[in-house]
């Protein structure tokens, strides 16, 4: 019985299909995971009011979010030293966000369910999310303008909101500003200044240059006092407005409006206005730059750089091992060495990424950017230009890790190509590279493109390597800006993954990162997808183009 | 063009025929002259000594069963063996009295002179009109006027032109079996060469696209020198007017096609034209 059904095949067939369905259930696992973890943090959740009383201190009021229930069995609490009122199985933990780390020294507190007197989401509470110190919970009182009450009770919750509007709006002016211009005037002052040391390293620094230099340093620096007036303008203007709130404990606090990104009343939204509110987050999460350490905010900068790195990668690694596996494939003499080298190549493809990274310090920073600093940028001595880890040496040894990969696919799609089609091509009087380039290269195209995708793949999920040439946990700039030369290659970029590794184990907040590394971890991935669903649409379209011939 | 050189009075293929009645062909002026052709495939000789000329402006067909080396006979005269590893040839083939293994010789200029068709239709995956195009472009000629012109005159020159006038940027792997072959045919006339070889055309075909490209030989010839290798004896007699038979690798008998088929001077010719072996 057993043994005919051994002989059916069917075992096969189960044990096969076994495999690939536990793969399916790890993938859609863990892609759930990462995204109710980390979607979860968008969504605005009620705000609780607690009443509570344990052994030590007087009755007191909490306020906060609650983020993550937790049971201890009754043996380990006690063991920890808590005592069990009810002499239930568990002790039942709550997780709660109340914010005000200012006030209360840390953002998250554990409490115990059997000492909750009381619990309510009375509908005045607030939420205020600050640009430093984290969220503030607690209850609106008055709006200030200038120190003077403007308005308090009902009226206070819109008249906040007006206020708000303008101030962030000034404040993104100020921001504005700030970033485009005074840097751009500094980016031009800094260019001036190499300039003059260059000049004087080549002994052509004399009075007329001199003086030239000197009007248009001069001339830099009335834009940045006119610039200089207008932040100072638009700061005062921010100054006047705060907020008057009282915190769970009763002490009213003042919170000026330029400190503050968002003010919200979670308890009052519908399910709507929290969808919206939700999707909002969302984009902010995606599109700011990070604060406090990169606890908060977005992660604008490490989307934009992991994207920008890659693509660079893939620039210089397509014409790389195209070229490589063209001559492999077809002008070397296929023999022993041509087999020696394909092993090496290969086996490159499983060195250990960090050697990579060793290697691109080692190499490209302090070799090649050591003598790039040398030969063309003596002026900028002796802080370093390329000199330093930065975005071209990152997508350099990404380039040089992802090659085989490249490789290996390219070979592959050119030996699929029918000799039939080189024999047209060369009968009509094509030399090889002709065939090359106009009939075979077009028709591998799918095959390339398939090893650009792996190599997309791997580069952008890869850390190791980046931390040791280029990547920063907070990039003061992008690498892509408004100055010239627009592209800043010798700069250094902020990466998703490596974004990931900070906020989740350097991070000192870490009950307020554990969200974010989820949310960084889903937009790592999304991005991944994201990019191989580009490069997946574009081979899906060589393919068509250049389907093979069918008989 | 030396015509005076390479007209050949009746040449005596006597010399191959040995002992039998001399074999006297009309006179014809000579496009192609292999002379003492030995080629060796990794030592192993596939070629024995072919001796043998063909004339300017009429199809001579290659029969032999296979494996005879009536294909790598033909892939000599365009240089196709070059392609292939560890082939070595020796002996001369003369294209209008120039040695084409010569070194000063480019191989892309000679195949541009000898157009070649293989036994499968390889289209590249381009549009028809790319595919016509092709060999033009690779020339350096991108002038879309010019184009048009030579791809219309080579599609009406395959017999083709009616067919798919309406849909030439059309991808060519769409369409039929003979209508592949004969854009084939489109993309070597419009390069203009002086010989086209054709190995096999018809063999992956059925038997009205057969038909439409024998057609089409009968009318290309007016123009083209064409040499064809082909199983079928009948497509041989229809087609050609001169016909080689080769067997082993050596050149047995070589004459009129009426002759050959009809009065053979060897014995192996003769069982294998009535099927005795082969």
């Amino acid at each position: 019985m057993i043994k005919t059904w051994f002989k059916s095949g069917s075992p096969w067939i189960w044990m096969t299909a076994g495999a690939v369905s536990i793969n399916l259930i790890l993938v859609a696992g863990l892609l759930l995971l990462i995204s109710v973890r980390g979607l979860g943090h968008f969504w605005p959740g009620d705000i609780k009011e607690y009443h509570y009383q344990d052994r030590q201190s007087p009755e007191t009021v909490i306020i906060g979010e609650e983020t993550e229930t937790a049971l201890l069995g009754a043996a380990q609490a006690r063991a920890a030293g808590y005592e069990l009122l009810n002499k239930g199985e568990y002790l039942v933990q709550h997780l709660v966000k109340t914010g005000n780390r200012d006030i209360l020294g840390s953002d998250f507190r554990w409490i115990q369910n059997q000492y909750i007197r009381s619990q309510s989401t009375p509908d005045d509470l607030l939420c205020v999310e600050r640009r430093e110190w984290g969220n503030f919970y607690g209850r609106l009182l008055a709006v200030k303008e200038n120190g003077v009450v403007i308005a308090q009770g009902q009226q206070a919750w819109t008249v906040a909101l007006e206020k708000l509007d303008s101030a962030k709006s000034l404040y993104n002016q100020i921001d504005k500003l700030q970033d485009k211009d005074v840097g751009a005037i500094n980016y031009n002052l800094e260019r001036l200044r190499l300039k003059q040391r260059a000049l004087e390293l080549k002994n052509q620094w004399n009075g007329v240059v001199s003086q030239e230099f000197a009007d248009k340093k001069l001339a830099y620096e009335l834009e940045y006092k006119v610039i200089q007036e207008t932040i100072g303008k638009f700061n005062q203007d921010l100054k006047q407005y705060s907020l008057l709130v009282s915190e769970a404990g009763g002490r009213q606090v003042n919170i000026p409006l330029a400190r503050i990104v968002k003010i919200s009343r979670p308890n009052q939204m519908s399910i709507l206005d929290k969808s919206i509110d939700y999707v909002r987050n969302f984009i902010d999460f995606i599109s700011e730059d990070p604060r406090e350490a990169n606890t908060e905010g977005g992660i604008f900068p490490a989307i934009f750089g992991t994207v920008l790195m890659v693509l660079l990668m893939a620039v210089f690694v397509t014409p790389f091992g195209v070229i490589a596996a063209v001559y492999l494939r077809e002008y070397a003499r296929q023999g022993v060495i041509t087999r020696i080298i394909r092993i090496a190549v290969n086996n490159l493809a499983g060195v250990p990424s960090i050697v990579y990274g060793v290697f691109g310090l080692g190499f490209f920073v302090y070799i090649l950017g050591g003598n790039i600093d040398r030969l063309f940028f003596p002026e900028a001595a002796p802080a370093p230009v390329f000199g330093t880890p930065g975005l071209l040496w990152a997508s350099l040894t990404l380039a040089l890790l992802t090659l085989p990969v490249v490789i290996v696919a390219t070979e592959e799609g050119l030996s699929r190509i029918p000799k039939s089609i080189r024999e047209g091509s060369l009968a009509l009087g094509a030399t090889k590279a002709e065939t090359l380039w106009r009939t075979v290269l077009p028709m591998a195209s799918p095959a390339i493109m398939t090893g650009l995708i792996l190599a997309v793949a791997r580069a952008a999920g890869e850390v190791a390597p980046l931390m040791l040439v280029g990547v920063v946990k907070l990039a003061p700039t992008l690498p892509l800006d408004g100055n010239f030369p627009y592209l800043h290659l010798d700069r250094k970029f902020m990466h998703l993954g490596f974004h990931i590794y900070d906020v989740g184990f350097q991070s000192p907040n870490v009950e307020a990162a554990r969200p974010l590394v989820y949310a960084t971890s889903l937009l790592l991935v999304m991005v991944i997808v994201g990019l191989n669903m580009f490069a997946i649409t574009i081979r899906n379209n060589l393919r068509e183009k250049y389907r093979a011939l069918e008989n | 063009m030396t015509t005076a050189q390479t007209r050949t009075h009746g040449i005596n293929i006597g010399a191959l025929n040995r002992d039998e009645k001399p074999q006297q062909i009309e006179n014809f002026e000579t496009c192609i002259k292999i002379e003492d052709l030995d080629l060796f495939y990794s030592g192993k000789q596939a070629l024995h000594k072919v001796n043998m000329e063909m004339p300017r402006k009429k199809v001579t067909a290659y029969i032999g069963p296979s494996g005879c080396g009536k294909s790598t006979l033909l892939r000599c005269i365009n240089r196709m063996n070059d392609l292939v590893d560890g082939v070595s040839i020796r002996g001369r083939i003369l294209l209008d009295n120039e040695d084409i293994f010569d070194k000063s010789v480019n191989v892309a200029a000679l195949r541009r002179r000898v157009g070649m068709v293989f036994q499968k239709p390889n289209p590249f995956p381009k549009t028809i009109y790319e595919n016509v195009a092709y060999g033009l472009r690779i020339q350096g000629v991108n002038d879309r006027h010019i184009l048009d012109e030579v791809v219309e005159k080579s599609l009406r020159g395959a017999a083709l032109w009616d067919e798919v006038k309406n849909r030439l940027n059309e991808n060519a792997l769409g369409m039929s079996g003979g209508q592949q072959q004969r854009l084939v045919i489109a993309r070597a006339i419009a390069i203009e060469p002086e010989v086209i070889l054709l190995d096999e055309p018809a063999s992956a075909l059925d038997p009205i696209s057969t038909l439409k490209i024998e057609e089409l030989i009968n009318e290309l010839k007016d123009q083209y020198t064409i040499v064809i290798v082909t199983h079928n004896m009948q497509q041989a007699a229809r087609v050609s007017d001169y016909t080689a038979f080769m067997y082993m690798g050596e050149l047995i008998e070589f004459g009129e096609t009426s002759e050959l088929f009809t009065n053979p001077a060897k014995k192996q010719t003769e069982d294998y034209i009535t099927g005795r072996y082969g």
